[in-house]
């Protein structure tokens, strides 16, 4: 199936999806939420593809959502469209998604880039939350996650100023694993999506799952829940390999059973 | 574009600015601040810009904020906000001398005081006239130094120096200057242009990426410690190694001829 507002390739192991409306800075819109839902459940599916770079251009990741088809919108609309019925999926994601983030990570941006799983920003990434300034507020996730992310009294301000901070303030504040030049951001991103690729899959995914856990669950679940996955490894032919090669000192060879 | 209180020529792949309110020592008014912003954000957008010299007309570099107009400003009951003030005036200009990725030149022919100081102290490089000298003038008026002369000047001189001579406000003569390292070189008046033009020439014939990213390096790392300065000179060098101009060096190098640098 042919996409229309995102651009997906593969490189195996890695997987590459470019938000690609640049002519209004990647805002989204509800057909690009469901081309994204859609290539990141084709590769959950994809037996070669272990780890996703998740980007949009130097300019934008995206500058949102798009303003123009929520602004007639009411809220049968929305309840009709469930657009959030997307962002739910998008959560559920497998496999590890780096996210290559430059320019504008607005409103929505801002949102789609904290459902990403590691983020590489570019020194001129700039994010925010500027709902406010319209008259809404976040809506994709943004007041828990921006929370959960970088404490209450930020999140607050970003939020209730609609003022976006810088890459180097995401940085300092722990919304961002590492800044780096802008020529070098999405190398940098694929660099690193390619080092998670090399690992177990199946053990890269029960981690992934195991610390997203840790948003929902109170400590003591969320140690049962490690433990369960961490036990579940063990039945994997790719532990036996991993612990072997590592006896042999030589490199795993990962099958992903 | 034409302007009222700037001049702006290019040739050669050289822009110069020149700031040009001679009869008042090209004291920035408001005017000079808008058109000057914006000739930096054209010189840093055009291509075929590869080097800028920032200099004044007549007889000054640029004695700083104008004065001019403080009647009126002190005239109501309100103090207004230098703090904004500065923000909004002053502010983008020096930002954009330090931030844009080409090689800047401040051509000194004359006194440069307060945010005229600040404004020589923003760019790369600085090229004076025997006749010019940089001072402090801020607290002359019961200000601090502002437009980043607090932050250069303690760069360049460790604050016991910075300190001195923001106290005191005393001008700091060309040679003097140099010698303290707050200028690269000084030239006599009438060979000023020659000097200036000669680095100007070599620096936009240059790899202008490199140069460019050079800049970068240098205005990140004192922020870090030298672990982190090593990985962002690594991060730029790769950035570097992929341009045109390193490749050309390189061919050039092993065709035993010089290179000769496109600005790719």
């Amino acid at each position: 199936m042919p996409f229309s507002q995102i651009l997906v390739e593969t490189e195996p192991p890695i997987g590459i999806i470019r938000l690609n409306r640049p002519k209004v800075l990647n805002a989204l819109n509800f057909e690009l939420l469901r081309e994204l839902v859609e290539a990141l459940e084709a590769f959950d599916r994809d037996d070669r593809i272990r780890a996703t770079v998740l980007t949009g251009n130097d300019d934008a990741f995206s500058a949102g959502a798009d303003i123009k088809e929520l602004s007639e919108a009411t809220p049968v609309d929305l309840i009709q469209r469930n657009q959030f019925a997307l962002w739910d999926k998008l959560k559920k994601t497998a496999k590890p998604i780096v996210g290559a983030i430059s320019g504008h990570a607005l409103g929505g941006g801002c949102e789609l880039a904290m459902n990403c799983d590691i983020i590489i920003a570019s020194e001129t990434a700039r994010f925010g939350q500027p709902e406010i300034s319209i008259g809404i507020m976040p809506g994709a996730g943004g007041t828990q996650r921006l929370t959960r992310t970088i404490g209450k009294f930020r999140a607050m301000e970003m939020i209730l100023t609609g003022q976006p901070i810088t890459a180097r303030e995401a940085e300092k504040h722990g919304l961002v694993n590492r800044i780096v030049p802008v020529e070098a951001y999405f190398e940098e991103a694929k660099k690193l999506a390619m080092q998670i690729a090399q690992k177990a899959p199946v053990a890269t995914r029960l981690a992934k799952e195991a610390v997203l856990k840790a948003f929902d669950t109170p400590l003591e679940e969320g140690l049962q829940f490690e433990r369960r996955n961490f036990y579940l490894l063990f039945s994997t032919q790719d532990m036996k390999e991993g612990m072997k090669a590592f006896t042999e000192k030589r490199p795993p060879q990962f099958k992903g059973r | 574009m034409a302007y009222e209180t700037i001049l702006v020529e290019k040739r050669d792949q050289i822009t110069r600015i020149t700031m040009n309110r001679p009869a008042a020592l090209n004291s920035l008014n408001d005017k000079m601040g808008e058109e000057f912003s914006t000739a930096l954000k054209e010189a840093e957008k055009d291509e075929d810009t590869r080097c800028l010299i920032i200099t004044g007309a007549g007889r000054a570099f640029s004695a700083g904020e104008d004065v001019s107009g403080l009647k009126e400003r002190y005239g109501g009951e309100s103090h207004p906000s230098l703090g904004d003030h500065l923000r909004k005036k002053y502010h983008p200009i020096i930002l954009r001398i330090r931030h844009m990725e080409k090689p800047v030149i401040a051509r000194i022919n004359g006194i440069a005081a307060g945010s005229g100081a600040s404004i020589a102290l923003a760019c790369d490089i600085r090229i004076a006239s025997e006749e010019a000298g940089l001072k402090q003038a801020f607290i002359g008026v019961g200000l601090v130094p502002d437009s980043g002369s607090s932050y250069f000047l303690t760069k360049a001189l460790g604050p016991g120096r910075a300190l001195e001579l923001i106290m005191t406000g005393r001008t700091v003569g060309a040679r003097e200057a140099e010698t303290m390292g707050l200028v690269n070189q000084v030239a006599p008046a009438a060979e000023l242009d020659k000097v200036v033009d000669n680095v100007a020439a070599k620096l936009a014939n240059g790899p202008t990426k490199a140069l460019g990213l050079s800049k970068r390096v240098v205005n990140h790392v004192s922020r870090l410690d030298l672990h982190e300065a090593l990985e962002y000179e690594a991060q730029n060098q790769d950035i570097a190694g992929k341009t045109q101009d390193h490749l050309e060096a390189v061919r050039a190098f092993l065709e035993k001829r010089q290179p000769k640098f496109s600005g790719n």
